[in-house]
């Protein structure tokens, strides 16, 4: 499978997919996306990346363990329910706030947070499977 | 002294437990001598308890407790009144010289601090089940003497006997304890009360009661265990593996007692029944003759012993049972005089053993000289075991005697059989105290002297009570006798008799008793030998039994566990499924409940019908795949069918996650698949495929059933329309799934990705961590390990 | 619609079966990737089935229209999905293990916990 074609246009093909995953979801709150698609997207493209360049370049290119991502993700989305307790409402309770920046109005909220993490936690036990599973067909 | 503060018996009550704790601690710093602090927990208790005395004998109840569990009606609650008091002054009191004789017996012994600390524990609960107001109470203590039993019998661990032997013991009284819970549930039922003291006036309501006999059969269960009855009699004797100072206090003076204890207690409610007067008598009478017959084969000082208490168990329910006015005050006066004798003569066995080396009677003689205190102490109970004055013992017999008289064939035969039994019993208790301390001196295997005070302490100070008891026989009855024969019988009862015999047939029995065991004595030697023969004839014994029932049922748990686990997959496989199956169809075939015949929609598209038409030669063909490669990609069509159709039913977010999971789920396949041979076939014979496909299709045909039935129901759609209408409004999104999945239930995804995490470190850590190979070696030495390194070798 | 659907999950339930009974850990894996599309599909129909419609509200109303899918069973079988494919890549892995270590596939060859002739346990004491 490691073709030069193959090989050539994996990064980009990565990158693209990447970008992509994160579009799909910041978008997941209102149009069809989320977390967990999102996080499956990335996860491919490392798969992808890695079946075609071999599992250390996609495990330097991430820099942290997939586990550890993933280990931070579910970090967050806990802390995301967390945070309803300093507003005084119950563990989970959606927080919203809308800031300007450059003169736009963006919308944060900790249910963001939540599905950032769940997008964290995907990409990183998927992605470890993946490239755990890689590593093992080529000994 | 007033003892009517609660909060002073309740303290004494603790006591034993609070010196267990302790007493580790205090062995290490003061070795044996920590015996002589130690005792004065139990001297404290006895003590408090005297303090009770003028006020049970006038015939008051001493109640007291708090709410436990109030919404059950559970109590710790406890009553004082003639019977408890005795047993709480014996416990107390012959456990005080018990410690001390521990400290002497065991004096060097590693584990000293740890047998005191059994030791206390045991009088804890033994004191806890005599004064136990509440069930509930009385049988975790019951249950609690029934451990500690096991942990003293059991002390000397590294001896397989006395591993046995604290088993036995602690499966025949522990299981007796369950018999007796299930029986104490009955009579709760029956009456609804949880108290004892309370219990007094239900007697009739009892009696009265279709659940009498089970009751009555439960509780008999646990006395009768717990009492050593025929034919649960064998652990008795086989607890004699335990330290002597054990057998002294558990095994004779108090907690075999626990059983005649609830049958003295339950007296009043369950009694004067056909039935009570008849198994109590006809079980106690076996059990003494039983008893008393296979004593006399034995050579063992302490074996000697063991079997008398048995019978004087056997004697004393026979008592409890008999029914006549004065059988009741006989059993009292018995119990505590066979508390004094039986405690005291078992440490003096226990002396002998201590100073001689042997306990063996054969291989005793003349140590009369040497051992001048013990051989006072042993004579002294002797007699009173003999029942010759001027010892308790002789009240007792007298009163024996004088309550079993009468000239019916019930009674008549009752009578034979307590001149038998008193008479082998009277052979016995001399065999034990003449025959090691008479006669020529014989070489015994350490030169023998008198033991230290610690330790002829305890049987003289029994003895001299037993003398004391009997001099003032109506102090001893106005505090002991009579409140407690009254609490027996349920009516107050005056116990009379002293030193001065019953002019009658009392006497005359008493008479041909001690002429019965003056022969016997004399004969010992012939029917010991006889006795052996006899029961070698027999062969078989409870002892055995016991033995076969344990075996037989690891061999019974083995071969079910080999039936339920046979360790193959597809058997457990075929079970579940077939469960499955049954579950789906059953209710519906049983109730009648098919759904109604559907009919085929009309607006079904035709790339509807194409996409599931895809699915379904996916799925054919991961059956009929032959090479890894298609079973793959069928898996895959599967898949993407699945996708497609949710696509086309108005689930974009669905679709994509199947899209990509299915993508992946085909990329690892490949992975793991390249290494990983699928065979052509799966080799199963084609009666095993035809089997195997019907119980699919019977599932398959359930779900089908189950999910038309399902869809024809009204469809509740009370939460979809909760999310639909307020996933903007409220949680300001508007793509619904996304909105449930992290906010609405945003705490059950948090739960999901832990489960998606976890699965992934699961994963790695299956591929990271390598078996080593000494392992599968010890598994399968010669199996998996060769294939293992010829496969190396290649 | 439902009665093709209910036919459809009847159909991945018995292929799903049929592996699960099979010896062969390779067949009972593909029999646990087309049990969690049959599990998905049952919760899916049981919602029931609309077309085309997703459930996303529309620019300018506050609540889903009428003739939208049923979000509930969607937000369920979501996560199922993604847990199902997490199981299947661990009996995957847990195959594969099993087939380096022992050297079969066969699940009746498999006796490491529960070896054939096993010796009864001890009867003293």
């Amino acid at each position: 499978m490691r073709t030069v074609i193959f090989r050539s246009i994996a990064p980009y093909l990565t990158s693209l997919m990447v970008l992509f995953s994160v579009f799909v979801l910041l978008r997941g709150h209102n149009e069809p996306g989320g977390g967990f698609i999102g996080g499956l997207i990335a996860a491919s493209a490392l798969a992808i990346y890695g079946i075609a360049c071999g599992v250390a370049p996609v495990r330097r290119a991430i820099y942290f363990h997939p586990m550890a991502i993933a280990a931070f993700g579910l970090f967050m989305a806990a802390m995301a329910g967390v945070l309803s307790v300093f507003a005084g409402v119950p563990y989970m309770s959606g927080l919203w706030i809308y800031p300007q920046i450059f003169g736009a109005e963006v919308a944060l909220s900790s249910v963001l947070v939540f599905d950032v993490g769940v997008y964290l936690v995907v990409v990183g036990a998927i992605s470890s499977i993946a490239l755990a599973l890689e590593e093992r067909d080529r000994d | 002294m007033s003892a009517a503060a609660p909060g002073a018996t309740f303290i004494v009550l603790m006591l034993p437990f609070l010196a267990a704790v302790v007493a580790p601690w205090l062995t290490r710093r003061l070795g044996h001598n920590a015996a002589w602090l130690l005792a004065l927990a139990p001297l404290a208790i006895f003590i408090h308890f005297l303090g009770f005395a003028a006020e049970v004998a006038d015939g008051g109840i001493v109640t007291g407790g708090f709410q436990w569990v109030p919404s059950y009606n559970v109590s710790f609650s406890w009553l004082i009144d003639g019977l408890s008091l005795t047993f709480a002054i014996l416990i107390s009191g012959i456990g005080t010289l018990i410690i001390l004789y521990s400290g002497g017996y065991l004096k060097g012994h590693a584990q000293l601090g740890r047998f005191f600390s059994f030791m206390l524990l045991f009088m804890g609960a033994m004191l806890g089940v005599v004064i136990s107001d509440s069930f509930l109470m009385l049988f975790v203590y019951w249950e609690l003497t029934s451990i500690t039993s096991f942990l003293l019998i059991g002390f000397d661990h590294t001896r397989e006997a006395s591993r046995r032997a604290a088993v036995q013991a602690l499966v025949v009284t522990g299981g007796g304890g369950l018999a007796l819970l299930a029986g104490l549930l009955v009579i709760w039922n029956i009456t609804g009360v949880t108290q004892l003291s309370l219990l007094l006036n239900y007697g009739d309501e009892l009696r009265a009661s279709p659940f009498y006999l089970l009751a009555l059969f439960l509780v008999l269960g646990g006395a009768f265990s717990k009492s050593a009855q025929f034919p649960l009699h064998f652990w008795l004797p086989n607890a004699m593996e335990a330290p002597t100072p054990v057998s002294a206090y558990l095994h004779s003076a108090t907690m075999v007692k626990a059983g005649v204890y609830l049958l003295m207690r339950l007296n009043p409610v369950l009694g004067e029944t056909v039935w009570w007067e008849t198994i109590l008598p006809v079980f106690g009478g076996a059990t003494l003759i039983v008893g008393t017959l296979l004593a006399i084969r034995q050579t063992d000082l302490k074996l000697m012993l063991a079997y008398t208490t048995v019978s004087s168990l056997g004697l004393l329910v026979m008592l409890t049972g008999f029914g006549s006015e004065h059988a009741v005050a006989a059993a009292v006066l018995y119990l505590v005089a066979h508390s004094l004798f039986k405690g005291g003569l078992f440490m003096v066995a226990g002396l002998i053993d201590h100073e001689a080396g042997t306990r063996d009677v054969t291989r005793l003689g003349g140590l009369r000289k040497a051992m001048p205190v013990t051989f006072f102490a042993a004579i002294a109970a002797a007699i009173s075991m003999a029942g010759l004055p001027p010892f308790f013992g002789f009240l007792a017999k007298e009163e024996i005697y004088y309550a079993l008289w009468a000239t019916d064939i019930w009674s008549l035969a009752f009578v034979a059989v307590a001149v038998i039994g008193n008479g082998l019993m009277f052979v016995i208790g001399f065999a034990v105290a003449i025959k090691p301390f008479l006669g020529p001196a014989v070489k015994t295997p350490k030169a023998a002297h008198e033991g230290p005070v610690l330790l002829w302490l305890g049987p003289l100070t029994l003895s001299l009570a037993a003398l004391a008891a009997a001099l003032v026989s109506p102090l001893t009855h106005r505090f002991i006798s009579s409140p407690m024969a009254s609490a027996v019988a349920g009516a107050p009862e005056e116990v009379t008799i002293s030193l001065i015999p019953h002019m009658g047939p009392a006497l005359i029995l008493s008479i041909v008793t001690v002429i019965f065991g003056i022969i016997a004595y004399r004969m010992l030697d012939r029917l010991r030998a006889g006795m052996a023969s006899l029961l070698a004839a027999i062969g078989w014994g409870p002892d055995r039994g016991f033995d076969q029932f344990v075996s037989g049922l690891v061999r019974l748990s083995v071969s079910l566990t080999r039936i339920l686990q046979p360790g193959r997959l597809d058997i457990y496989m075929t079970v579940t499924f077939l469960m499955i199956a049954a579950a789906l169809i059953g209710p519906m075939a049983w109730y009648g409940e098919w759904p109604a015949v559907p009919v085929w929609p009309d607006d079904v598209q035709f790339h509807e019908l194409v996409v599931i038409a895809i699915g379904v030669i996916g799925l054919l063909a991961v059956l009929y795949a032959r090479d890894r490669l298609i079973a793959i990609v069928s898996l895959g069509v599967q898949g993407f069918a699945v996708a497609l159709i949710f696509m086309l039913f108005g689930a974009p977010d669905l679709s994509f996650t199947q899209f990509m999971v299915e993508t992946l789920a085909v990329v690892i396949l490949a992975l793991v698949m390249t290494r990983l041979k699928l065979h052509a076939s799966d080799h199963r014979p084609t009666l095993q495929k035809l089997f195997d496909m019907s119980v699919s299709l019977a599932c398959g045909i359930g779900f089908t059933l189950y999910l038309i039935a399902v869809t024809q129901q009204p469809f509740n759609t009370a939460l979809s329309e909760f999310f639909a209408a307020y996933s903007k409004v409220v949680a300001h999104g508007t793509n619904v799934v996304n909105v449930i999945l992290v906010d609405f239930r945003g705490t059950d995804t948090l739960g999901e990705i832990a489960v998606v995490m976890v699965a992934g470190l699961a994963i790695l850590a299956l591929i990271r961590i390598r078996t080593p190979r000494a392992r599968v070696a010890d598994n399968d030495p010669d199996g998996i390990a060769v294939a293992d390194q010829t496969a190396e070798a290649r | 619609m439902e009665p093709i659907f209910a036919i459809l999950v009847g159909a991945f339930f018995t292929v799903a079966i049929y592996l699960f009974l099979s010896k062969h850990i390779i067949r009972v894996l593909m029999g646990a990737a087309i049990l969690g599309n049959a599990v998905n599909l049952l919760i899916f129909t049981a919602g029931r089935v609309t077309r085309e419609v997703p459930p996303i509200i529309g620019g300018d109303s506050d609540a889903l229209s009428d003739f939208a899918a049923n979000p509930l069973p969607q937000a369920l079988v979501l996560t199922a999905i993604v847990i199902s494919f997490s199981f299947f890549a661990f009996l995957l892995v847990l195959g594969y293990r099993a087939f380096q270590e022992l050297h079969t596939d066969n699940s009746d060859e498999m006796r490491v916990a529960e070896p054939m002739a096993e010796p009864s346990p001890p009867t003293g004491y």
